[in-house]
Order: structure tokens, then sequence, then C-alpha cells
């Protein structure tokens, strides 16, 4: 079973966002870096999965070469190598993020059996790269998943829905997003941080294309912020409170 | 021309798709909407109110259920025959889902959660980033714009139009493309009651319940306001509470009459899904959590005592 984990370098921002004086990007100075969560439960899957089949786990990322500390983290979990697309760290809208990876996923020797991505990204919310990788690959792609299992090469997914629990199953090769919630990401061990130090990383260059969504400025959403009105402390303030939830007719 | 696709769940329209409507309508040129698999015919009397004068019924065998690869190729079918200026679509997971699949399709820039569509050369749009905390302009170089309309972007507002005129089409499904379909569904973890994005009222708890037996008190104050519970995400990724629940940039996307949020702090992420909500109550010891600036109205406490307390003197007022 070999799997691949697609990963991208995320800041992570806490309470507010501050911009760059061009108002192109969030200013990361002060910022740490790391992946989604969803992606953290993304590579906890591969790495289960290789330890109950054998195989290989392999991550993908394409970002600025600092994106190395990123995969090395995730290498530290148990993944057998990864590839960077090296870029000059600008931000590469989806079709071209996309067709980076499909180039550098059709030039890995192995096939990978299953593809997974995290359900979206922190940053950008595009929604879409995991559907393009999909189409090029002439893949099958569930998303959204939210436990799986897979067996005689069928992935049994099941994705939750605003109605239910939904049942899927794809026969391998297979693409699939999930969410956190999936399983529990483990820990980097102190060997394995050791041994992730050693593992392979291969950098890749792509040249840019020319953005068709093309990220003109970034702006601070207006905030809704209102400042509550505070009716008081514990019990004592359950009167005032129930006389605004006559006003605005809740009962 | 604007094509708009209404989503449904078998046969049960989604609310945000009326939104997309209404933002399709703002555009200043004809409306259709696209929906897939018969079973959405019936909605041809709430999309004409909304402003679209046909109704493209997808038929096909094997579009009997959500198959988002399969909705890609029956848009793509549907853009080549009709070349509207832009297909719009609900900013829900669904709709962009089913919205990435056609750009996939077509190789077409696709922007997803917009706030603002203006229509041009190149198109612009006001699309929402980082969990609603960034709005990003972006120009959209193509001739069709595939976009996604924001969630509560929009109000929804009726054009009081008659029905729209159905026309069916089937679309020349390949095998690849309903080769993922939902094989069965149980609803083992909603209750089968009113679901999040369609409840009036919502009582949220988070870390600050404690545990998943602190949630009978949220329920029973949901119920006696005819609302649903919610939750933050540590509460599901804890297990307390089923995803179904979850509020939130990674959940569900809400904006209820009243939003009550018990013992959340207020995690951009859970903020991202619940500042619409009309009027938002905040029950929390920290009178420091960020939720509180979202909130209109707060009580700094327990909720383990207040809650009760709520209760009891909600059903004494009710006599």
């Amino acid at each position: 079973m070999d799997v691949l984990v697609c990963l991208k370098r995320v800041p992570l921002a806490g309470g507010t966002l501050i911009l760059t004086p061009d108002s192109r990007d969030i200013e990361t100075k002060h910022l740490g870096f790391g992946i989604s969560p969803h992606e953290e439960n993304a590579v906890e899957a591969g790495v289960q999965l290789v330890e109950q089949m054998g195989g290989t786990l392999t991550l993908l990322t394409l970002g600025p070469s600092d994106a190395e500390e990123q995969l090395r983290s995730q290498l530290a979990i148990g993944a057998t190598r990864a590839v960077l697309i090296e870029t000059d760290g600008q931000e590469w809208d989806p079709q071209g993020t996309a067709a980076a990876l499909v180039d550098a996923i059709n030039a890995e020797e192995t096939k990978f059996d299953l593809i997974i991505f995290g359900a979206e990204s922190a940053d950008s919310a595009g929604y879409q790269i995991h559907i393009r990788v999909a189409h090029a690959l002439n893949r099958p792609i569930i998303t959204n998943v939210k436990s799986m299992k897979v067996e005689n090469g069928v992935a049994v997914c099941d994705r939750v829905v605003a109605a239910g629990r939904e049942h899927y199953e794809v026969a391998l090769p297979a693409i699939v997003t999930v969410r956190d919630g999936l399983n529990i990401p483990r820990y980097p061990s102190v060997p394995g941080r050791m041994q992730a130090r050693k593992k392979p990383v291969d950098m890749k260059k792509a040249e840019a294309r020319v953005p068709k969504l093309e990220k003109v400025t970034l702006a601070l959403a207006p905030s809704k912020a209102k400042g509550a009105e505070v009716l008081g402390n514990g019990a004592d303030a359950v009167p005032a409170l129930v006389e605004v939830l006559k006003k605005i007719g809740a009962f | 021309m604007i094509l708009v696709l209404v989503d449904h769940d078998r046969g049960e329209l989604d609310q945000l798709s009326l939104r997309a409507l209404t933002a399709a309508r703002k555009l200043g040129q004809d409306v259709e909407a696209i929906v897939i698999g018969k079973e959405g015919a019936a909605l041809a009397g709430i999309v004409g109110e909304y402003g679209a004068k046909v109704l493209h019924v997808a038929t096909h065998a094997n579009l009997t259920d959500y198959t988002p690869m399969a909705s890609g190729r029956a848009l793509k079918d549907l853009v080549e025959k009709l070349k509207p200026e832009a297909v719009l679509a609900a900013g829900s997971p669904r709709g962009n889902e089913q919205l990435a699949h056609l750009a996939a399709f077509l190789d077409l820039p696709m922007a997803a959660e917009c706030s603002e569509i203006t229509l041009g050369s190149p198109h612009h749009v006001l699309r929402a980033r980082w969990a609603g905390n960034l709005i990003e302009s972006a120009n959209v170089h193509a001739d069709l714009l595939i976009a996604s309309v924001l969630a509560f972007s929009t109000e929804p507002e009726s054009a009081n139009g008659g029905a729209a005129t159905v026309a069916e089409f089937e679309p020349a499904l390949e095998p690849q493309d309903y080769a993922v379909k939902v094989l069965s569904r149980d609803a083992g973890e909603s209750k089968g009651g009113v679901t999040l994005v369609d409840a009036k009222v919502i009582v949220s708890g988070g870390r600050g319940v404690g545990g998943p037996e602190g949630f009978g008190q949220i329920e029973e104050l949901a119920s006696l306001l005819g609302g649903t519970v919610g939750c933050s995400r540590v509460v599901t990724s804890s297990g307390w509470r089923p995803h179904a629940e979850q509020v939130g940039q990674t959940g569900t996307k809400v904006a209820p009459d009243l939003y009550i949020a018990a013992g959340i702090s207020g995690a951009m992420q859970h903020i991202a899904g619940m500042k619409n909500s009309k009027t938002i109550v905040v029950i929390n010891t920290d009178p420091e959590a960020p939720i509180l600036s979202y909130a209109d109205y707060a009580i700094i406490g327990d909720l383990h005592q207040v809650i009760p307390a709520l209760t009891s003197a909600i059903r004494q007022a009710k006599g």
C-alpha cells in the first residue's frame, strides 16, 4: 500500500491577523508555521495504513523552501519520505498549484494507491485543488471523510452531513479528503524526530504560471464585534436574560 | 444569463441556494437554475419565486443521489449548450464541491466563498478567506465566471416570480462520474429533528460543558426553546457530541434568530460559523473570552448554574 499525503505550510494565526504593508499577505514575522488540523489527520491516517499493510507513505507540498520544516515534523510521525515543490514564496492560484502537484505525482515512480488531502486549507479556502488533481489523474475522489477503512483494495468511507452519516466505497487507486475527528494524530517520538532528520526530502522546482484567479489585495474583514451587554453574574442574571428572550420573541 | 446550481438533498431544497439565486439576480441579467436529479423538478415553484425563469433538470438513471462529479458533468454539458456568463452556487461544502468539478472539467478558474461579484473582463470578486477574517479582492480571468456565494452574505429576497419552466435534459455521464456515490445513509447522528441549518434557535456548548453528560442541560434548554443543540470543535474532537452538531468553519455555518453559546471561548473558526446569528447570547465564566465581543448579551458565570436556572425560569414564564 503506497500512500501520498498532500500538505500545506500555513501560518499559525491565533487571534488577530495583521497584513503586510502591501496588503497582499498576512504578516508572519511574529507567527509560527504549521499545517492545518485536517492535514494532521491525513498524515496519521497514512501512517496507520502503512503500519497495518506495509508499503510507503510519501508527503508532498508546494511552498517556500522553509516548508521543509513542516515536512520534517510530519516525517517524524512516521512518513517514509517527502517531496517539496519549491516556489518563490508567492501564493500560487489553485490551478497552478494543482498542475504542479499533478506533475510531481506523475514524476514519481510509485503509483500511489491512495492520495489523501486535508478537507480544506486554513488560509485560502479555495475548495478545489483536490478535485482538480483527481480529474487530472482520472481518479475517483471522496471528500470530507470522517472515518475510513481500506480492505481488499477498496476504501470504505463515511462522511457526516446534516442529515446523518453517508457511506461510500471506492476501489483504489483513489483520492480522499479527510476531516479532523478521523483519528487522533500522534505526537512525534524522540526517535521519530531523530530519524526524520535523515529521511529524504526531494526538492523540485516548478515554473509559476500566470494566475487565472488573481489575488489583488487582502483586507481585514470588518469586525462584526458588537461588544456584549453584560446582564450580570451567574444565576442572578437569569431574570434579565429571560426578559431579553421574551423581548426577541424566543418563547 | 446567469446559471445557478440549486442544491437539494433528495428533493429537499438547500436554503442557501435561495441566497445564491438572490445574488445572481443582483447581477442584472436573466437567471436560470439547474438541479441535479429528477426529484429537483419539484422545486420549480420556489426557484421561480426567487427569480429563475427556467429550471433545467438533469435527469439520468445514475443521478439518484449526491454524486458530485456527475453534477460537474451535468453542469458542463449545460454550460456548453447555454453559454451563460456565470455559474453560481451556494458556498456550502456541496455547492463548492460541485462547482469545483465543473471548473476541473472545463479547466477554468473558480472563486469560492464570494461576498461580492462584478461581471466584466476580467470578472472581479471579493471572497472570504481565513475563516472569514480576511477578504480577498481578486480578478478572475476567464469568459465564464464560476463562483460560489459566501453563506449568509446575501439575504434571500423573493422576486415574486411564477413557477420556473421545467426543462429536462440528460447529461452525457461517463461511468467514472458516478463511481463515487452514496451507498447508504443513516440518520444515527442526527435526532431526526431540526437540523442546525434550519434551526431558529441553537444552544451550543463548548469545552466549558465539561463532558458528554453535561449536554443533558443544553439539550433541555434547546428543546424548551424549540431549537437544537450545537457545539464547538473541541467537543466533537473529544467525542462528546456528533460532528453533525459542530458549528463553525469546519462544521456547519449557521445564522439562527437566537444563538446561545455556553462555555465556548470563541476560536476564530467557531465565530466564523455563527457570527451572522441575529441575537447572540453568551454564558461564560471568562469576561475576556473572545466570543463576548461578538455577543449581544452575556452572563458571566458558570453554565452549570446559569443554564438550569434559565431553564426553570423559562418554564415558569411559559406557565
